[in-house]
């Protein structure tokens, strides 16, 4: 994986000292609170309900073991042991002090840890497929360009006051793993029919209380040109975005209002300016650093083995504890003989996404000693071991068993993603988390999981939509009605390939009937479904009729 | 009377403000350099630039730095208002005045200018401040300081890090 050289490291350093001096400025009183707000935040620093929040960035979702090691320290020693992986590849200590904020950012720095720009109205942290270099169908390793995009977007001096929040993601396959088209910018790598490698441009996707799915403005931009295009369109979004309304600052709203059509047609036009200005030539990272940075991500070394793992096999064949695991965890590598394992962070019980300093020391041992030092996270808040050779799946099955973590749910209807909600968050106005584990609860038997099959369940606590309820096959959205906690469900939703926003079901549910209300969605589903349909299938061939009917005749 | 930080050689330092900032209610001065709103300099500028005199035009965020093209090669200075500090529509306007249009004069950052802007401020092309916090020229030398290193080519001609990494790979 990509290591901070030394301009890098020194760039980190200049920023945890220019913070240090922000922190004093603001103490002594040379800055007023809204004045440090806005850095404050750039640096990843939210207050919330009860606490500081410290949003820790991890570029492309990629970690390796003294990255890990080091953020189960810094929740052990200034946090309350455990952090929490977030739908944007990053991860939130929820129980900081101000205080401790520079002694915590220092500590980050010196494995080359930050939180710049995780917060705020600039370019966020980027996001990756998290299979990338592992999975066989991607046409180019993403993070090749995520991270050429990360030195781009940090401290940009144009792009650091935006009209609102701005996210990219970018993934390389057919298969979409990154929610490309809910993204500000979603870039998809493929490859044109002579070979040449480009990106599939979508802009304006969102979720919010006004969803939109992200439009392709460019079916296809030649890699060379990447740096430069996002410029052009950072720069329309900079100068015409609305600044007049928070909840319509997004560059959804300026591409929906102009149309994905004419906004691709101002987004062409500064660029072709900026080409014939000869800005865009300086701007566009040249192929000898996007080269250097390819080097650090293609050194892991694959060893030559047998796609058949006689190990693997024989485990299999011997537990069907393991069995399960290696059906719904187990995932094909690009390389035969080896394996990519999801690591499922949605334990019945537990709280989505959340890990403790224990569980991320142990996870970095075994990605040290199976996965060539990598460890992944992905935004549906679990984690992944990338490269593990199919003769090792057993000892990692044993190894996650060993720390609660061996839960084999991925994609299935307890392997929900859930935002804090309000135990957490001055945003929401219900909780997330107690509603996520009363419906895993129900799918808690792996037997009864695994026969229901792909569901995708996603909850958020108010209509901001950081739980991505609009493209859950199952949405569930909290609402708060006199003080109580209500619940709106919507049906048929994906952020993927067949990305869609989902359809809503009808009146909002009481927080105690929402796992009764999906037990009866399930319920339907299993009755109405023909063979090989998912849940989102069936949605979407017969409708809401028999759905509405199950959940409101059972409410009633 | 708000204070004038210009760059001399790359050096912020105190300067006099050799220009009258004309408001809507002022009568424009009969000498000495003015600078006026967009909507004045419609009507009087080109009388005011014949007469030989220095011109300024003044642009709020939302007009466009596009409406100054025909006369930016006589204007001395283009004054960019900052409505709020977090209102960084300015940054855009400042880059394409430099980069796009190779406007040589001043260009001055106006209203909410605050110290913590500056190093963005100065990448994007700015060269002369009237900050709104009370910071001085000594402030503003620290901030440009704060960074050894950037990581993008901006109006400021700064070698960015994949730059400095290919010369240094060239050396060897």
């Amino acid at each position: 994986m990509y290591r901070y050289d030394a301009l890098d490291a020194e760039m980190l350093a200049d920023r945890t000292a220019e913070f240090a001096i922000q922190v004093k400025r603001r103490l002594a009183g040379e800055i007023t609170e809204e004045q440090f707000k806005p850095l404050r935040l750039m640096n990843g620093l939210y207050l919330q309900l009860h606490a500081y929040m410290l949003r820790i960035a991890i570029p492309y979702g990629t970690l390796n073991g003294a990255k890990l090691r080091r953020l189960a320290h810094v929740a052990r020693t200034y946090d309350k042991g455990y952090g929490h992986f977030s739908t944007r590849q990053n991860i939130q200590m929820h129980w900081i002090k101000l205080r401790d904020a520079p002694a915590i950012l220092e500590s980050l720095a010196e494995v080359g840890l930050h939180a710049i720009q995780t917060s705020g109205n600039c370019i966020r942290n980027i996001t990756a497929d998290p299979y990338a270099g592992a999975n066989a169908e991607e046409v180019d390793d993403p993070r090749v360009w995520v991270e050429a995009l990360r030195q781009w977007s940090t401290f940009h001096p144009e792009f650091s006051f935006l009209p609102r929040k701005f996210k990219i993601a970018v993934g390389a396959s057919p298969n979409d793993r990154t929610a490309a088209r809910i993204y500000d910018i979603g870039l998809k790598l493929r490859r044109a029919r002579d070979g040449a490698l480009g990106f599939e441009v979508m802009v304006g996707g969102g979720l919010g209380r006004t969803p939109y799915l992200g439009p392709t403005i460019r079916e296809f931009l030649p890699t060379e040109h990447l740096v430069s295009y996002l410029s052009a369109i950072l720069r329309v979004y900079n100068r015409h975005g609305r600044r007049d309304n928070i909840w319509k600052a997004r560059i959804k709203i300026l591409v929906a209002s102009l149309g994905a059509e004419e906004f691709a047609r101002q987004v062409e036009a500064e660029w072709s300016a900026m080409v014939a200005d000869g800005s865009a030539a300086g701007i566009d990272v040249p192929h000898a650093e996007i080269d250097r940075i390819r080097a650090a991500f293609v050194e892991t070394r694959f060893t030559d083995r047998p796609a058949r793992s006689e190990a693997f096999e024989a485990a299999r064949a011997a537990d069907p504890a393991f069995a399960r695991f290696a059906r719904h965890n187990v995932v094909a590598h690009k390389v035969p003989g080896y394996a990519i394992v999801n690591i499922s962070l949605k334990a019945p019980g537990e709280v989505p996404g959340d890990c403790s300093s224990d569980q991320m020391e142990a996870i970095a041992g075994l990605a040290e000693r199976y996965s060539f030092d990598e460890t992944r996270v992905h935004y549906e808040q679990n984690l992944i071991l990338p490269h593990v050779a199919l003769d090792d799946v057993p000892a990692v099955f044993a190894g996650l068993k060993a720390i609660g973590l061996s839960t084999p749910n991925i994609g299935l209807a307890s392997d929900i993603i859930a935002c804090p909600g309000l135990d957490y968050c001055t945003l929401a106005n219900a909780r997330a988390i107690p509603i996520a584990q009363a419906i895993a609860a129900k799918f808690a038997d792996p037997a009864v999981a695994e026969k229901v099959g792909e569901l995708r369940i996603k909850i958020s606590g108010c209509i901001n939509a950081c739980g991505h309820h609009h493209v859950g096959h199952i949405g569930i959205l909290g609402v708060d009605k006199k003080g109580e906690e209500f619940y709106q469900l919507t049906l048929g939703g994906s952020g993927l390939e067949d990305a869609r926003l989902g359809d809503v079901l009808g009146p909002a549910v009481a927080g105690p009937k929402v796992a009764q209300a999906v037990d009866a969605l399930v319920d339907t589903y299993m009755r109405e479904r023909t063979e090989g349909e998912r849940f989102v299938d069936t949605y979407r061939r017969v409708g809401l009729p028999p759905f509405k009917a199950a959940v409101y005749a059972e409410a009633h | 009377m708000p204070k004038l930080i210009k760059l001399e050689g790359g050096a912020p330092a105190w300067a006099e403000d050799a220009f009258f900032d004309v408001l809507e209610e002022d009568p424009t001065p009969g000498q000495g350099g003015v600078i006026l709103s967009l909507e004045r300099f419609r009507s009087e500028g080109e009388a005011l630039l014949a007469a030989g005199r220095d011109v300024g035009v003044r642009l709020d965020a939302g007009e466009e730095v596009e409406a100054l093209v025909p006369w930016l090669d006589r204007l001395a200075l283009v004054a960019l208002e900052f409505p709020k500090f977090r209102d960084g529509r300015q940054y855009s306007q400042a880059a394409l005045l430099r980069e796009r249009y190779r406007y040589g004069g001043e260009v001055r950052a106006v209203g909410a200018v605050l110290l913590e802007q500056g190093h963005f401020m100065v990448r994007c092309g700015f060269d002369a401040f009237v900050p709104a916090d009370g910071s001085g020229p000594d402030d503003w030398a620290g901030v440009m300081k704060r960074y050894r290193h950037v990581y993008q080519t901006a109006a400021d001609g700064r070698e960015p890090n994949f730059a400095l990494r290919l010369r240094a790979a060239e050396r060897i």
